[in-house]
């Protein structure tokens, strides 16, 4: 039995301290917001109904899990769906591909309409929930420090940072958690979800395993050398074990040296540093991953940023930085580091390498490229972005990658010329101060290199690479012919499905993982916060009917919340330049 | 008077002239029964054409005043030759400085076997008195045994940071067993010791905040100031009468501007155990500054959990400090725990904070690239589930096991040798205790030097040998180590 509490408005923050609905449901003001209190739902995930606004239909008419069951109508169109007749708005995300293109425009008015969500959740909480025991001191946060995080965070936090219990291969094991005050906590049931299939693990190679080569590997390191090194690199923490690894990644990337770092994120913070100062310009593609973004700011250097794979743009602010120089001083610049990465990972975009080496040369700029996300999920042997675009290595001053993803361990790596890499050596904050990487872990990166580079006498890494290979493009294309907006190149394994308006996230995520299938949904901060998503990321692990069994349930989904949003049924663009207007415009 | 305005000049007298030249046209239509009226018969239109015109006028009178009276000259634009030739003269550094043939870059000692008590350092067998292994869990054969059973069950990487995926029930259980084992409310982990702290403090102090720090505060404490972007005072190490001058100056300006004293949040940082000295801090002393000069105090216990305190609670629990006195505790898991990554605690406001400062940052502010706040723990792949395993079993063990203590009792495990008189510059000094610790290298007993990035430190140390004193280290150990370092330092210094 579903109750609409059409007419009464109880978004207004000035409104009635307590509505009865018609039906069982209560409106009562909690911590300021109005929220729906559903008596007697025993044991349900309570939360679920946080993405509800309140004038939504709900049903709450029974067992554990009932909302919204399949065969009722549980989503009635709101203010701001029926308004969603017809797109207006373009806005151009095309992806060159290797080849051709497509792109596929957003629609406008889910734009503003998710727009107004926001603001509308936004007004009505006016609480401070927050209440800093230390009422002298200066309180930790502004009030209004904490706007997003109680309006819009905490009534989809339930989708994010879901506990699993088994390996994050194909398919893993949830804990299930249910929250009984709005998901400011979570409660653990004791029960376990089995055998959901992970859509969201960055898994490309199916690594990620408990048995196998690999893993033996790591057991008998383990049992050689403890888990711990309790030492720097530079003083009494450097292993033959890391010394193996570096050597072997450097063959495997096809470059003079390579040095391995315990942390991905790290190696970008605290090795950028270490090559730009004072007096350096960094050009940053404006999608860079945090820990760029990060790295170039403790650098010190200036930072300039360019559109996202926008070359037009990379080469005007080349052009500009060399003529003019330094602000105020216009004393030439040092050096000009150019970072970019080889997958975006909330695009799914590959860079255009090939004419971003070429502009680099022209301009003497260097280039520092992020192959987190590449690095052995693109190129037909596994060898990265630079491998599928089929140039040579040294045309990439830094190639920098994890080993969190593909190789199913953890750290990351910076390769490059001799001269470059006995220069970190001494210079890397992360070698100096930071305690090195656990011996099994290397050995994992060691073994798993091996594989695909098919110095263990098998063909299985190679056969993992073009699996994956395929099955990306068997997902995508599946995707598209369903009618979704999906961003990326066709041969990037991170798959972003649009959603656009942040209630869908919520409700995306949970209706997932209710039919068994693990998803990655991401909103603000990550993106704008009018083109939320959901994120896919393809694994070699997956057989065939795992993807046609979330193809299928994505489909399904994809109708019940109305996400088929594509209007453009797969049409390849040939060759569409650069749009110039769009580049104008951005134009600062 | 078309003709008039073509001959004036373009300058601000015109507009004066054409004001006196519009009062005339007002006069016009009050005369309009004139066949000859003047000023109609030299504009030559009709009433209501005069109307027209007077605000075309008045349009043009707008346009003058608010118009450059000159213009800028463009002989700032280059041609593209010009700009051909900038760029085709620009050379950049190169990307690294070359290295000096004289000076070629230090190698690494290769450890080869296990770094533990007994340790093979460059092909020589050593005692270790230099990896922070102070409880010798690393060669512990449970920790082992736990870490491989999870290795067995979650294999190693979590391909994911924690909000996709990567959250596994280890981490949950360890952060768990650590916020119990502190006696907080609350602890979260991170993947990588020297990213805690570093992100931990800019999640909480940000631009206009103010910081005050010891000044032998460890790097990644120095990372976490730079990327917070607040106002950094320092004080002399562990001097809390500098302390206190400097959060007396800090009142006195406070009462000048109350207005942005009440939004200004302000922290102490300290170490426990200072990485760069080997000092304890005075923390009661520093708890009594917190409230009276009301800062919050942000306690970095890397070296000193795990072996400070009748339990290894850390330096809270070896002054007999509520824990509840201090805002946030810091520590890596890397040194006692033997294990990888770091973790946070404190009270559960506190910690929250951190998941999702970033979420609330970004939403108020639209500096592009402010970011940091927590990001060590939102935007990286998460702790390997073997190494929490690994973790936990060391904190069983920790708890388990009294006699796991330090030799030493309050005495830093960590401390450094010093030259007592330098050699004229860091260099030598440099060479000087290099010679030393190879001396005692070939002698086994393994020992190094701090090793700091010298243009990056903001108050570089002197150089020193640090040496590492662990539960594994047997009296006759001890004393061999001293007697050699003696026996080295007389060799060398004379």
């Amino acid at each position: 039995m579903g109750v609409e509490q059409g007419g009464s408005s109880p978004l207004g923050p000035g409104g009635a301290p307590s509505l009865k609905g018609p039906g069982k449901h209560l409106l009562k003001p909690y911590l300021g917001t109005w929220r729906i209190i559903l008596p007697g739902t025993p044991g349900v995930l309570p939360s679920v109904c946080l993405t509800l606004p309140p004038h939504q239909e709900v049903s709450s008419d029974g067992a554990p899990g009932a909302y919204p069951s399949k065969n009722k109508r549980t989503h009635l169109p709101t203010v701001w769906e029926l308004e969603s007749g017809a797109g207006v708005g373009r806005s151009f995300r095309g992806e060159r591909k290797g080849g051709p293109w497509t792109f596929e425009e957003r629609p406008g008015v889910k734009v503003v309409s998710a727009g107004k969500h926001c603001v509308l959740c936004g007004i009505v909480n006016k609480s401070e929930v927050y209440k800093d025991v230390l009422s002298e001191f200066v309180p930790l946060y502004q009030d209004f420090e904490n706007f997003y995080t109680r309006n819009l965070y905490m009534r989809i936090r339930d989708s994010w940072n879901r506990p699993i219990c088994s390996v994050p291969g194909a398919k893993f094991d949830i804990l299930e958690r249910v929250s009984y005050d709005y998901n400011w906590t979570f409660k653990y049931t004791g029960r376990i979800v089995n055998d959901v299939i992970n859509m969201g693990s960055y898994n490309y190679l199916g690594f990620a395993e408990n048995s196998g080569v690999c893993a033996d590997a790591a057991a008998e390191i383990t049992l050689k050398y403890g888990v711990g090194v309790c030492s720097t690199r530079r003083e009494i923490g450097n292993l033959d074990k890391h010394e193996e690894l570096e050597k072997l990644a450097a063959k495997f990337l096809g470059v003079d040296a390579a040095m391995a770092f315990g942390m991905g994120f790290a190696t970008n913070s605290m090795n950028i540093p270490a090559l730009v100062g004072k007096g350096c310009l960094i050009l940053s593609d404006e999608l860079n991953h945090a820990s760029l973004v990060l790295g170039a700011r403790l650098s010190g250097a200036t930072i300039r940023v360019f559109k996202h794979n926008n070359m037009q743009s990379l080469e005007k602010l080349l052009k500009d930085a060399i003529v003019h120089g330094q602000p105020r001083t216009h004393r030439p610049w040092k050096k000009i580091l150019i970072l970019v990465e080889g997958i975006y990972s909330m695009e799914g975009s590959i860079v255009h390498l090939p004419d971003i080496v070429s502009l680099k040369k022209k301009y003497k700029a260097y280039l520092y490229l992020d192959e987190a996300h590449s690095i052995g999920a693109l190129g037909p042997t596994g060898r990265g972005v630079v491998e599928y675009f089929g140039l040579d290595p040294r045309d990439v001053d830094i190639m920098m990658g994890t080993f969190t993803k593909s190789f199913g361990a953890a750290g990351g790596y910076i390769g490059g010329t001799k001269e470059l890499v006995d220069y970190l050596r001494t210079h890397s904050h992360s070698a100096v101060y930071a305690t090195s990487m656990s011996p099994p872990v290397v050995e994992q990166i060691i073994a798993s290199m091996k594989c695909i580079m098919g110095e263990d006498g098998t063909t299985l890494g190679q056969e993992r690479v073009q699996q994956l290979a395929e099955n990306t493009r068997y997902f995508r294309r599946k995707l598209q012919e369903m009618g979704f907006i999906i961003y990326g190149n066709d041969d990037s394994p991170v798959v972003p499905m649009m959603l656009y308006m942040p209630a869908k996230i919520g409700a995306f995520g949970r209706e997932m993982l209710k039919r068994n299938i693990g998803v990655v949904v991401v909103g603000f901060p990550a993106t704008p916060i009018i083109e939320s998503r959901a994120r896919f990321c393809v694994s070699a692990a997956h057989t065939k009917e795992m993807l046609d069994t979330a193809l299928n349930v994505i489909n399904e989904v994809g109708d019940l919340l109305q996400l088929k949003y594509s209007r453009h049924r797969l049409v390849p663009l040939l060759d569409r330049p650069f749009d110039e207007t769009t580049y104008e415009e951005n134009e600062d | 008077m078309v003709q008039i305005f073509r001959f004036m000049p373009n300058t601000r007298t015109n507009v004066f002239c054409a004001c006196a030249t519009s009062d005339a046209m007002t006069l016009a239509p009050a005369d309009a029964g004139q066949q000859q009226d003047g000023v109609r018969a030299t504009v030559g239109v009709s009433g209501d054409g005069a109307s027209l015109l007077r605000g075309i006028l008045i349009l043009w009178i707008i346009r003058l005043l608010f118009s450059k009276t000159y213009k800028l000259q463009d002989s700032s634009d280059l041609t593209e030759k010009e700009i051909e030739e900038i760029i085709e003269e620009w050379q950049p550094e190169p990307l690294v400085p070359r290295m000096s043939k004289e000076k070629p870059a230090p190698s690494y000692n290769i450890v080869s076997g296990p770094p533990c008590h007994k340790i093979t350092v460059n092909g020589k067998q050593c005692i270790n008195f230099a990896s922070f292994n102070f409880l010798g869990l690393l060669d512990n054969d449970r920790v082992k045994n736990q870490a491989l059973q999870s290795l067995r069950k979650y294999g190693v990487g979590t391909c994911g940071p924690r909000g996709f995926y990567g959250t596994f029930d280890v981490h949950l259980e360890l952060e768990d067993r650590l916020a119990k084992f502190m006696r907080t409310e609350e602890a979260i982990i991170y993947s990588y010791g020297f990213a805690t702290i570093a992100s931990a403090i800019p999640a909480y102090s940000k631009r206009g905040d103010i910081v005050f720090v010891d000044e032998a505060a460890c790097f990644s404490i120095q990372k976490g100031l730079q990327a917070s972007r607040s106002h950094i005072k320092y004080f002399r190490h562990n001097d809390m009468e500098d302390l206190e001058r400097i959060l007396k100056q800090q009142e006195l300006e406070d009462q000048k501007n109350p207005r942005k004293a009440r939004v200004t949040r302000r922290f102490i940082v300290v170490e426990g155990l200072y990485m760069n000295t080997g000092a304890i801090c005075p923390l009661p002393e520093l708890v009594k500054l917190k409230y009276k000069y009301k800062v919050r105090i942000f306690l970095e216990e890397s070296l000193s959990f795990g072996v400070l305190g009748q339990h290894g609670r850390g330096v809270t629990e070896h002054f007999g400090v509520n824990i509840d006195d201090i805002d946030l505790i810091s520590a890596n898991m890397e040194n006692s725990l033997a294990s990888v990554g770091g973790f946070c605690c404190g009270r559960s406001f506190v910690i929250d904070h951190q998941v999702f400062a970033l979420l609330a940052q970004k939403a108020i502010s639209d500096y592009v690239l402010i970011v940091i706040l927590s990001q060590g723990y939102c935007f990286s792949a998460s702790l390997p589930p073997m190494l929490a395993s690994a973790a936990i079993e060391a904190l069983n063990i920790m708890e388990e096991d009294q006699g796991l203590k330090v030799v030493g009792e309050s005495i830093s495990p960590a401390f450094h040798l010093q030259l007592e008189q330098s050699s004229g510059s860091r260099e030598s000094d440099v060479r000087i205790l290099n010679r030393i610790v190879e001396y005692c290298m070939d002698r086994k007993i393994a020992l190094t030097q701090a090793h700091y990035l010298e243009k990056e430190e903001k108050f570089l140390p002197p150089p020193s040998i640090r040496v590492v004193v662990t539960v594994e280290q047997t009296e006759e150990e001890l004393e061999m180590a001293a007697n050699l370092i003696k026996e080295a330092a007389q060799n060398i210094l004379q």
